[in-house]
């Protein structure tokens, strides 16, 4: 009895074989290594001399010495420094906006047979199963002045329909008797929503911020369609430039270095700006990660 | 008729209120209020749904109707949505003549049955797995490494798979040391639908698995015990409880999967289509942009455009209506 316990499995469960437990051991190291291995090599190249780059002829999978030359280089340049900014900016203000406009409009569809609930909803739903298409969705940008614009990075991805109902479903299953009563206590909706309602679903906002910070923070296509000025431009769109087509950006510095003229980026650097890029959901996915499930779900229930 | 989905769940009307009661009952459904009264109840609800409705029809609402320019001889510098003269069909016409247009619907096409069969499956295989493992903390780690590539955006995707399998990639490079030729997946046009599917399994196959993890822990583990008790053995019990259980959940995503046949990665083909070339790199979301945007052709565009989106709302109907012919819940539901 006791030392099924310490396997963990059930007193009826019959153990595996050895050969099946060890089978499916080097399955899961190997599916855990095609995720890591990549992030490690390149992080590992990121932080190496040029001269360890140009042994390794290439990307560096055994360390020799550390150095931080490429993200010194990169952010004594004022491409990629002001394109984090960018993206960090777009993240933080889209984000906001994102969750503040999907939160209200979440709990205003949170209670049906209210005052034009359906086509309210009719609206948000339809959002689902019809995409208006690129080219309207461009002019329409453009009619609106919005080209060049940080807003062209924000207001057209600002709601999305998913995250609406998710968010809209966990209200729902908050109990109507605490709203009631706060009602009855004089309490006016914005205040139940800021006072009750969302101290109650923290952690399904929490990972709906993290969808739309996520969502901001990789987006380049939009920037590519609407910002013509690439100082402008955000970190996902340099990435694009400078790692996929391996492009020097016209107003680029980095690589000028000792040369006198633009060259394409080095290796290091590129793996830099990957890394760079990688970074913030690397910091914040520790600390959302354990609600993952309660919001996909919802979604992929209701939804 | 979506809108119909939930809206008829169990808070909605309730007998009992018919008549507006004292302050409490007011706030009990009651449809019979007059609509000023109702008003007087709800403005606040619909102050706070503004900001999304404004959104909603500036970025969808607009654009979806603003589609008419597909009917358009459309020129933004004379005349514009407005006077633009209208030609009827004639961009859908010559769309259906276009091989470019042709070769963007089969490779669209091509890839989703592809990936129906050689993607789908995966996140499930990849949940049983997970369910298997007997040490929590282990699985909880397994899960973290899976889940994350879902975070990156695909330009860091294809940067990686370009670092790993293109011509100056890892595994080319631990080739050559080796004496063998170098390999370069990432130009060759003969294996890039392995090459887009190896990154969508990379980026969304772990993350596929919550659902179907979600969907394995409410399965009653008495009834594995019970199998265990009459004789069945692992893979017993995985046919004849396991995957029964799953059905639902995996009626659903095919389902869903069929109604979005015609979304294959928009960024994903549109940042590998100069390496690999248009030939088998073209799908629905990128003619548009090259053929109407690039070219400023917006009528023609906004016609292919309109035809995805009309063809992909047909399939998600269709899909839901099999659904539910077939008994399962389907996307949304009436009930």
């Amino acid at each position: 009895m006791s030392k099924t316990k310490v396997s963990g499995l059930a007193p009826w469960e019959e153990p595996g074989s050895a050969a099946g437990r060890i089978g499916k051991g080097g399955v899961l190291a190997l599916i855990a290594l095609a995720v890591l291995l990549p992030l490690y090599t390149i992080v590992l190249t990121s932080l190496s001399s040029a001269d360890t780059v140009n042994r390794a002829g290439g990307l560096v999978l055994v360390p020799d010495g550390i150095t931080f030359d490429a993200y010194r280089q990169i952010f004594s340049d004022s491409v990629v420094s002001r394109a984090v900014l960018v993206s960090t900016g777009v993240t933080v203000a889209g984000t906001a906006v994102s969750l503040g406009v999907s939160v209200l409009g979440a709990y205003a569809l949170s209670r049906p047979g209210t005052l034009f609930h359906r086509p309210i909803l009719f609206c948000v739903l339809l959002m689902f199963v019809f995409f208006p298409g690129l080219i309207p969705t461009y002019l329409m940008v453009a009619s609106l002045g919005l080209k060049d614009s940080y807003w062209s990075l924000i207001l057209p991805s600002a709601v999305s329909a998913f995250n609406v109902v998710v968010l809209r479903a966990f209200f729902m299953n908050i109990p109507r008797e605490l709203l009631d009563s706060a009602r009855i206590d004089g309490a006016g909706e914005f205040r139940i929503l800021w006072r009750i309602v969302l101290p109650l679903s923290k952690a399904v906002t929490a990972v709906i911020g993290l969808f739309y910070a996520v969502g901001y923070w990789n987006a380049w296509f939009n920037a590519m369609l609407f910002i013509d000025d690439t100082r402008k431009w955000p970190l996902a769109l340099i990435l694009r430039s400078y790692v996929v087509d391996s492009n020097p950006l016209p107003t680029a510095t980095v690589g000028v270095n000792g040369f006198g003229h633009v060259a394409p980026p080095t290796l290091a650097i590129k793996m830099a700006i990957v890394a760079i890029a990688v970074l913030p959901a690397l910091i914040i996915y520790p600390f959302v990660q354990r609600h993952f499930t309660k919001g996909v779900i919802i979604g992929a229930i209701k939804g | 008729m979506s809108a119909d989905a939930d809206t008829r769940s169990a808070t909605e009307v309730r007998p009992g209120a018919t008549q507006a009661g004292p302050a409490v009952g007011a706030q009990k459904d009651t449809r019979r209020d007059s609509f000023a009264a109702r008003l007087r109840r709800d403005w606040p609800l619909l102050v706070m749904a503004m900001p999304m409705l404004v959104i909603v029809t500036a970025f969808w609402w607009v654009p979806a109707l603003g589609n008419v320019i597909a009917f358009q001889d459309y020129n933004p510098f004379s005349g514009g949505i407005l006077g633009s003269p209208i030609i009827g069909f004639t961009n859908f016409a010559q769309l259906f003549g276009d091989p470019q247009f042709i070769r963007a619907v089969v490779n669209t096409v091509g890839i989703t049955a592809f990936q129906l069969v050689f993607y789908f499956p995966v996140p499930i295989a990849l949940a049983l797995l997970l369910n298997s493992v007997v040490s929590g903390r282990l699985r909880a780690f397994i899960q973290g490494v899976v889940y994350l590539p879902h975070f990156f955006s695909w330009v860091l995707v294809v940067a990686i798979f370009q670092q790993m399998f293109g011509g100056a990639g890892l595994i080319a490079q631990i080739l050559r040391d080796h004496g063998h030729a170098g390999i370069d997946w990432m130009t060759n046009s003969d294996t890039f639908i392995l090459l887009v599917t190896a990154e969508t399994v990379w980026k969304d196959a772990g993350w596929g698995t919550i659902v179907f993890l979600a969907a394995l822990s409410t399965i009653d583990p008495n009834l594995y015990e019970a199998a265990a008790v009459d004789g069945a053995r692992r893979w017993r019990r995985m046919w004849h409880i396991t995957l029964p259980g799953l059905r639902p959940v995996i009626v659903l995503l095919l389902i869903l999967r069929l109604g979005d046949a015609l979304n294959v990665g928009f960024e994903q083909f549109m940042l590998q289509r100069g390496a690999v070339g248009s030939k088998v790199s073209e799908v629905f979301d990128t003619f548009v942009y090259w053929s109407g945007l690039r070219t400023g052709d917006f009528g023609y565009g906004a016609a292919a455009g309109l035809f995805k989106g009309l063809v992909g709302l047909a399939l998600i109907l269709v899909a839901n209506r099999v659904a539910h012919a077939l008994g399962e819940r389907g996307v949304y539901s009436r009930s």
